[in-house]
């Protein structure tokens, strides 16, 4: 027991060493922009330069877009499987992997090639299409962690038994979906959206291949041509990342407390 | 004509037939039980009356209406499950209330409503509870005043209590009948538990195989079963094997004794292979007014269950189970003992097989 959490602490330092002191450095270093004193004047000019707003906006509501997409998809798709095709599962979610094993690289290149402006449908011709193209990109990207969250959501109900019980009482499927599915898998729902928007806001490759005015492009142009300011962009996406996930964690613990034993 | 018809109902699972010619009427306001052990098919049939299964083939009426091609939401039927199915996310009022909102209906219709079934349900106090927060009793009684909020035609429950602990179990049974009986509405109750199909039920289908083997009143059922397979499964019953001795005279061998049998042996012919049933209270150890057999036998085997003493005593090639009263001024038989069993020759169930 003593040896054990002897060991347990040592991993523990180490592990914290190994991720907090690089943040720490960068930390340090973004408020370092101004001689010998700390500052947030790296964080001033960054949150100040139009571009950041402009790119952060995008992605923002790319982001937003792309969990509505993903919800519409994944909540329907994840129950009709566990009602209707219990043997299918296995193999729905093996191509819900795919998107962890295919470079986004290689996946966007196929969209360029089969939606360019001389394709059958040429989303690339304008920028709305791109958004959509794009859209359906991170859709796909996020396709994974979404569809495993809203899985394990519908683990924890009786879906086959509360849509009949539904039915019995005169109701249809949407309103089976919005007012007894859905409603119970939220909170999986919101772990599923907040990874998105971590996913989304910080992706680089699908963006700067379509060519979209994005937050992970111009992190890479800033990084390529500042000192100061990416530290602070990196603090800044760090903690954007981290209260997703606190979000996560808070949604999960509320609703320990006000549905479940 | 019957308020539900099922005639000729047929369910197949891809090769196996699960339900096979089933015909049952059931009066306006009638409470009928489907008795059969696991796997009989009492759930397939009653998720075909209730939508959720398609039958192979059969019809399937209410109030005349053929409803076989009716979606489960239109069929306006009230639906109990063995798990509950509360809606976890909606509060005990909310849930009364799901149907009723499903139907569009007024505000203060749908209030007045889910007040008056949850004081049916004896629980008006926990309308904002969770269903979490609730005892499975509690959840089934809920899950009760949902199906019927709607003022559904047909009530179907799938072994409603076999969930919930012994006592509970009865208190229960007995308010969900008293309900049903105050509301008049006709019921079909799935079960396994022949208890609870015989306290409750106007009539019971025995099932068994995916056959129908037997509907009739629990009287009937119990005392007058049609099937071996009903003796054995209703009540704790004797089973003896005999051989026609006398047809006319309805007499049966068993052992090295004719025994008079009173019901008739049909067209049986002397020498051929039957079974007798005999319930354990039907036989005596005193003579009772009446009782037209007397058979010499010895005990074998004394169970003291409390209010009643079981004993099985052997006639010679069989035995017998029979059911005493405990009496605390006579004191029980013992192993060993010679003693006359007395019995009525009308009490023998010769069984079809
Ligand atoms: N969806 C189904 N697919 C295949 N077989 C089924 C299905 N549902 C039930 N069965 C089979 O039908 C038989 C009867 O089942 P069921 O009606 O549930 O019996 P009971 O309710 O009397 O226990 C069982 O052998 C069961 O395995
Ligand atoms: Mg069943």
């Amino acid at each position: 027991m003593k040896r054990r959490s002897l060991w347990s602490w040592i991993v523990l330092v180490l592990a914290i060493l190994y991720f907090g002191l690089p943040l720490l450095g960068t930390v340090d270093f973004s408020m370092k922009m101004r001689r010998g004193v700390y500052s947030l004047d790296a964080y001033w000019a960054v949150l100040g330069d139009p571009r950041f707003q402009a790119t952060f906006l995008y992605s923002v509501v790319m982001a937003c877009m792309t969990i509505v997409v993903g919800v519409l998809l994944v909540v329907p798709t994840a129950y009709w499987v566990r009602l209707k095709l219990p043997r299918w599962r296995p193999v729905i979610e093996f191509i819900t992997m795919l998107p962890l094993v295919i470079p986004a690289i290689v996946i966007v290149f196929g969209y360029i090639r089969l939606y360019n402006t001389s394709s059958w449908l040429p989303l690339t011709g304008s920028a709305l299409g791109t958004d959509a193209l794009l859209t359906l990109g991170y859709t796909t990207l996020a396709l994974p962690y979404m569809y495993r969250a809203v899985d394990t959501g519908l683990r924890t109900i009786d879906v086959a038994t509360l849509t009949e019980a539904a039915e019995s009482l005169g109701a249809g499927w949407i309103t089976v979906m919005w007012r007894v599915i859905l409603p119970n898998v939220l909170v999986a729902v919101l772990s599923g959206a907040f990874l998105t928007f971590a996913i989304v806001i910080g992706e680089f490759t699908m963006a700067a291949l379509l060519n979209r005015p994005a937050f992970g492009p111009y992190l890479q142009l800033v990084g390529a041509n500042r000192a100061y300011e990416p530290a602070a962009l990196a603090v800044i996406a760090f903690a954007i990342t981290w209260i997703c996930m606190g979000l996560i964690q808070l949604v999960t613990r509320l609703q320990k407390h006000t549905m479940r034993v | 004509m019957a308020f539900l018809e099922l005639s000729g109902v047929r369910k197949d699972f891809e090769l196996v037939r699960v339900v096979r010619d089933f015909n049952l009427d059931v009066e306006r306001g009638e409470f009928i039980s489907f008795l059969g052990p696991s796997g009989c098919g009492k759930t397939t049939t009653l998720r075909m009356v209730a939508g959720f299964e398609t039958p192979t083939a059969g019809e399937i009426r209410i109030a005349g209406r053929d409803v076989v091609g009716l979606k489960p939401n239109q069929r306006n039927i009230g639906m109990v499950f063995q798990s509950y199915a509360l809606f976890p996310n909606m509060t005990v009022a909310q849930n009364v209330a799901f149907g009723l909102k499903v139907a569009g209906k007024p505000r203060a219709e749908i209030d007045a409503r889910v007040a008056q079934m949850l004081g049916i349900i004896k629980l008006p106090q926990l309308a904002d509870r969770y269903p979490f927060q609730l005892s499975g009793g509690q959840q089934q009684r809920v899950a009760l005043a949902r199906a019927l909020a709607v003022q559904p035609q047909v009530l179907l429950l799938d072994e409603p209590l076999s969930a919930l602990d012994a006592k509970i179990r009865v208190s229960l049974r007995e308010e969900i009948r008293a309900i049903q009986k105050a509301l008049g509405i006709t019921t079909i109750y799935v079960t396994h538990d022949q208890e609870e199909a015989l306290s409750m039920s106007d009539r019971i289908v025995v099932m068994h195989e995916g056959r129908v083997d037997q509907i009739g009143t629990p009287f009937e059922i119990y005392n007058t079963p049609a099937t071996s397979f009903v003796a054995s499964f209703v009540g704790t019953l004797n089973r003896i094997e005999g051989i026609i001795a006398d047809p006319s005279a309805g007499t049966v061998r068993v052992g090295a004794r004719d025994v008079a049998v009173a019901s008739p042996l049909g067209a049986r012919r002397a020498g051929e292979q039957v079974s007798l049933a005999l319930r354990p209270e039907a036989v005596t150890l005193a003579p009772r007014p009446g009782q037209d057999v007397a058979i010499e036998a010895r005990i074998v085997e004394v169970a003291f269950l409390g209010s009643v003493i079981r004993v099985r005593a052997d006639i010679g090639g069989a035995t017998i189970t029979l059911d005493t009263f405990n009496s605390p001024a006579s004191p029980p038989p013992r192993i060993g003992d010679a003693v006359t069993l007395h019995l009525s020759s009308s009490d023998w169930v010769v069984l079809a097989d």
